[in-house]
């Protein structure tokens, strides 16, 4: 029989507490224990990204991260993009340029964009590919992924796009 | 959907208390986990299914590079590769490490990943990283579950590739690391890490914890990594080069490291080039020499990506391209 834990977990600003095994990684207590399936299993070997969410603000896979690891950490999902109600500028610019084809790579993508930008606001487009390296999409639209990020980097959402 | 196998987890707050966990299980049944990028992946595929995982986040004063130049450094075994890719001491004294550790896989991995876990890093092979049930489909291989080598049928020994891009490194610039045991600890070469057997790659002690890696003063001593992959964004080696060296005022080359990675189940040491080149200067001639020498102990096998036959042919390039560098960076 697994053992259970009782997890504190602060997850998209939210204290929670969660029961569940210790051997679920963090990717299998959002999406089972919290509902937050805005985060998606891919490989599940720490290859593809598609997993990616915020830990302190850094991008780490939550299919090879242990919740008893993280209690004193602040997580982020997809789902707390949004503030009040609105879509992230980063959301809205990936809607705006077709950054999305089946939709599987973004939630990990836009976490990884999301860290990037705080730190590097208007990074080049060789830095955006190298936080992105780890994100592997497979319906090949990677230009339009970096257009994305370099507009929401620019503050051009909204604005007409120039093709 | 693969789901790791349940565990019991313990959180020691010292390395000691760690080992003393580990020598308190059987050999199967207790495994230490740094960043769990590698244990992981590997429990998930049933190679590794501990009953009780020791989890080293705890352990204070595991983390952090302290030290200068002109006395050496150390680096703590939990700090993440991404720590040492950023920090500003390594970059400036000692690039060939933040190289190396940049190298490795993408930054979201980095940012879990530890040095310590990188130098204890399994050994890799396409008869081994495989699920369950793709192993149980050829009947297993000797590293997990079965009898056989399927890269070297009629041989006794394992394979798998040494995979790590730090270790050359930490070779080529003669570090140390720290082993602590339930009842002391000890400070050993990282080049005696490391066995030429796929499964007992590793001559630590399984209950022994690699706490701190050790680099000596940079003593004008220059150095470089450079790594072969199909994809420059992810993966694995499947050739490392590193290469050290120092010269006197004119330019004799006085000492010389030579290290291959991911052409054999250790690092590999090419002692007859390093020797090949000590007392001449570093010209042209002297690395083509030195590098027609170095690339003969790699023994790439079909085990990796890519072919073998080109591994071997890139091993000589890469040699002469890691001279040339240092060569070019003459102070």
């Amino acid at each position: 029989m697994a053992e259970k834990q009782h997890l504190h977990l602060h997850v998209n600003g939210e204290p929670v507490d969660v029961v569940a095994p210790i051997h679920n990684t963090l990717l299998e207590v959002l999406r089972e224990n919290l509902r937050l399936t805005g985060t998606k299993h891919g490989c599940e070997l720490g290859e593809c990204g598609t997993c990616t969410v915020l830990v302190d603000g850094e991008p780490v896979l939550s299919c090879l991260a242990l919740p008893i690891e993280l209690q004193d950490a602040e997580i982020l999902t997809v789902e707390g993009l949004t503030e009040d109600g609105k879509a992230h500028p980063l959301q809205i610019a990936f809607a705006e340029t077709g950054a999305a084809q089946c939709g599987y790579c973004t939630p990990g993508i836009l976490m990884a964009a999301k860290s990037l930008l705080e730190k590097n606001p208007s990074p080049a487009r060789r830095e955006i590919e190298e936080a992105l390296a780890g994100n592997l999409c497979r319906c090949t639209g990677y230009i339009q992924i970096l257009q994305a990020i370099e507009r929401a980097a620019a503050g051009d959402v909204g604005k007409p796009i120039s093709v | 959907m693969m789901r790791l196998p349940p565990f019991r987890y313990l959180a020691p707050k010292s390395a000691q208390e760690a080992a003393k966990m580990l020598a308190d299980h059987a050999a199967d049944e207790a495994m230490p986990v740094a960043g769990g990028t590698d244990l992981y992946p590997n429990m998930k595929r049933r190679q590794f299914t501990p009953r009780v995982l020791v989890g080293l986040s705890r352990v204070e004063n595991s983390r952090g590079v302290s030290g200068s130049s002109n006395d050496g450094i150390t680096i703590g075994g939990m700090t993440t590769l991404t720590r040492v890719e950023q920090n500003e001491l390594l970059q400036t004294h000692y690039p060939a490490i933040t190289t190396a550790a940049a190298l490795v896989s993408a930054p979201v991995l980095r940012n879990m990943g530890t040095l310590g876990g990188n130098l204890c890093i399994d050994t890799r092979c396409n008869y081994y990283n495989q699920s369950y049930e793709w192993r149980k489909s050829i009947n297993f291989c000797m590293k997990k579950d079965g009898e056989i080598c399927w890269v070297a049928p009629s041989s006794k020994r394992c394979w798998a590739v040494s995979s790590s891009d730090t270790a050359p490194v930490f070779i080529a610039l003669d570090a140390e690391c720290t082993l602590v045991g339930p009842d002391g600890e000890r400070r050993v070469p990282v080049k005696s890490l490391y066995e030429h057997d796929g499964i007992d790659f590793l001559k630590k002690k399984r209950e022994e914890i690699l706490t701190e890696i050790h680099v000596p003063k940079v003593n004008g001593r220059r150095a470089t990594y450079l790594k072969l992959r199909r994809r420059d964004s992810i993966d694995f080696p499947i050739l490392g080069v590193a290469a050290a060296i120092e010269t006197a005022k004119d330019g004799t080359v006085e000492k010389a490291r030579i290290v291959l990675t991911a052409v054999e189940s250790a690092p590999v040491e090419a002692d007859k080039a390093e020797a090949v080149l000590v007392g001449k200067k570093l010209t042209e001639d002297a690395i083509e020499e030195a590098a027609s020498i170095a690339y003969r102990p790699a023994k790439p096998l079909d085990n990796t990506d890519l072919t073998n036959a080109y591994r071997k042919k890139m091993a000589r390039v890469y040699v002469a391209r890691a001279l040339r560098e240092l060569m070019r960076a003459e102070p």
